[in-house]
């Protein structure tokens, strides 16, 4: 399956039937600069489609992450804690954020494919 | 002078954007907050090498008259009548209940004449307040057709010498005319980044071809407000609207250095300012609240607005500027504290995002000023 996009600029990496892998989009990363801090939610944590799940702060500003599909977060990515960088570096891959199991996997079909998006983000 | 609502441009507005700068609104003027190289890396490079920053957003004005240091004397509790010629002096527009309008430098061009560079986003009510209260004495003119160049680092004297020679004479907080290729420069060394460096003011119509020639050299690289931010904050510096503002007086956001003795309790031009009742009285007796620098713990940025909180939750004050210093790579934070807890061994907490995160008072600046004392 492909990778949806979120309005909110975020991947979403569908890699099994219901778990997905999260991240922000390059053109998040090169909006929001050189980032200094990334706050991850906890393993176990529920996370509800809309609501902020993780704060991205670069030098400038605090930036919240919100959650692109609902369920429960399986994995963070907490190499981001101290090398939040690599979210610059690689945001498509190496600075992946979350993995969540959906609760709801026909939220996914609400996102954006590869075109929509980047024709979301000419505008 | 034109108060227009529409968004204004410097003079250099084409060379930012041609230089793939992200522009912003700020103060009026759409600004250059960063460029492709990134404010980390724009921070670094002003620190190793020399950054150029355009700051024409600034107010620039030149007051004279007879008795010109003697009226400016009255609005600021600073020495000015004493200010030697070329000389440059930090100051502070005060109110009456001792709050500061603004902060400003201050430059003796002799001949009767001072030349004054204040806040971008303060510079119209500046100028209306020097019309209120020193009109009918002094000339006033708001030159918007200048531009103002910032350039700053520890290869900026390097840089400037060879196009100037006459620069290696200059010490920080001197003034100089000189010229650069045909093109009449009016220098301060000084800035707001704590580095060594310059300010050159010039005309609108040579700025873009003194920018091409400070440009050219290998050292330089145009710097956005974002790092210009990002510096000031490791130096320690306050910024008009965090640090400073009309409801805290001088004293209050810890500029005591700032206030020339000669104007103080017993000094031989005591008082006469706006405020100096309540300024003179803080000197003597302290005031309720100070500024300290904050380190935090971890790596989470404690941003102004955050809460201070005492070990028992009591809020003891909040922070007024914090970020992140690239040079030292960890958060870093300036606070209004209330002043019994600024030399307290107790812990204290930031409240961020409803966690608490301890923090350490620490003296600033942050970053070791580098200024150049000759």
């Amino acid at each position: 399956m492909s990778i949806k996009y979120s309005e909110d600029h975020e991947w979403v990496d569908a890699k099994e039937d219901d778990l997905v892998v999260i991240g922000i989009t390059d053109f998040a990363q090169e909006q929001l600069g050189d980032l200094v801090y990334v706050e991850l939610p906890e393993v176990g944590d529920e996370c509800t489609k809309g609501e902020n799940i993780s704060v991205i702060e670069s030098v400038k500003a605090a930036s919240d992450l919100v959650a692109p599909v609902s369920g429960s977060i399986i994995e963070v990515n907490s190499r981001l804690e101290d090398e939040p960088e690599i979210v610059t570096e690689d945001s498509m891959g190496e600075g992946w954020f979350i993995k969540v199991k959906l609760s709801d996997p026909a939220e996914l079909d609400e996102l954006m494919d590869e075109e929509a998006y980047n024709a979301f983000i000419e505008e | 002078m034109s108060v227009g609502s529409e968004i204004r441009k410097t003079p250099f507005h084409q060379m930012h954007v041609d230089a793939g700068a992200k522009m912003v609104p700020f103060a009026g003027y759409e600004m250059p907050v960063s460029y492709p190289l990134g404010i980390k890396k724009e921070h670094t490079h002003t620190r190793e090498r020399a950054g150029l920053f355009d700051v024409s957003h600034m107010g620039q004005i030149r007051l004279s008259g007879e008795q010109v240091m003697a009226a400016l004397e009255s609005l600021v509790p600073v020495d000015i009548i004493d200010l030697p010629k070329m000389k440059t002096r930090y100051a502070l527009f005060t109110n009456e209940n001792g709050g500061v309008l603004d902060d400003l430098m201050v430059t003796n061009l002799g001949d009767n004449s001072l030349f004054l560079v204040v806040n971008a986003a303060c510079k119209y009510a500046d100028f209306k307040h020097l019309q209120d209260h020193l009109g009918s004495s002094c000339e006033l003119e708001l030159d918007d057709d200048l531009a103002l160049l910032a350039l700053q680092g520890p290869k900026a004297a390097k840089v400037l010498s060879g196009l100037a020679p006459a620069v290696n004479e200059m010490t920080f907080m001197t003034a100089k005319q000189v010229m650069i290729n045909d093109i009449s420069c009016f220098i301060t060394r000084s800035g707001y980044t704590g580095e060594d460096g310059f300010e050159i003011s010039v005309s609108s119509q040579d700025a873009e071809n003194l920018a091409d020639i400070l440009l050219s050299s290998d050292e330089v690289d145009w710097i956005g407000l974002g790092a210009r931010d990002s510096l000031r904050l490791e130096a320690g510096l306050s910024l008009y609207g965090h640090e400073l503002d009309t409801s805290h007086s001088p004293v209050e956001s810890s500029l005591n250095w700032a206030l020339s003795k000669v104007r103080r309790l017993g000094g031989e031009r005591e008082g006469n300012y706006l405020g100096d009742k309540i300024i003179l009285n803080q000197l003597q007796h302290g005031s309720d609240t100070k500024v300290v620098g904050l380190l935090p713990e971890g790596r989470m940025p404690v941003r102004d607005g955050a809460i201070i909180q005492d070990e028992n939750g009591n809020q003891i004050g909040y922070v007024t500027s914090g970020g992140f210093g690239p040079t030292l790579n960890k958060p870093i934070s300036i606070a209004r504290l209330e002043t019994k807890y600024t030399n307290s061994q107790s812990k204290l907490f930031a409240l961020v995002r409803e966690k608490k995160i301890a923090v350490e008072i620490i003296k600033l600046p942050f970053v070791k000023h580098n200024y150049y004392r000759g």
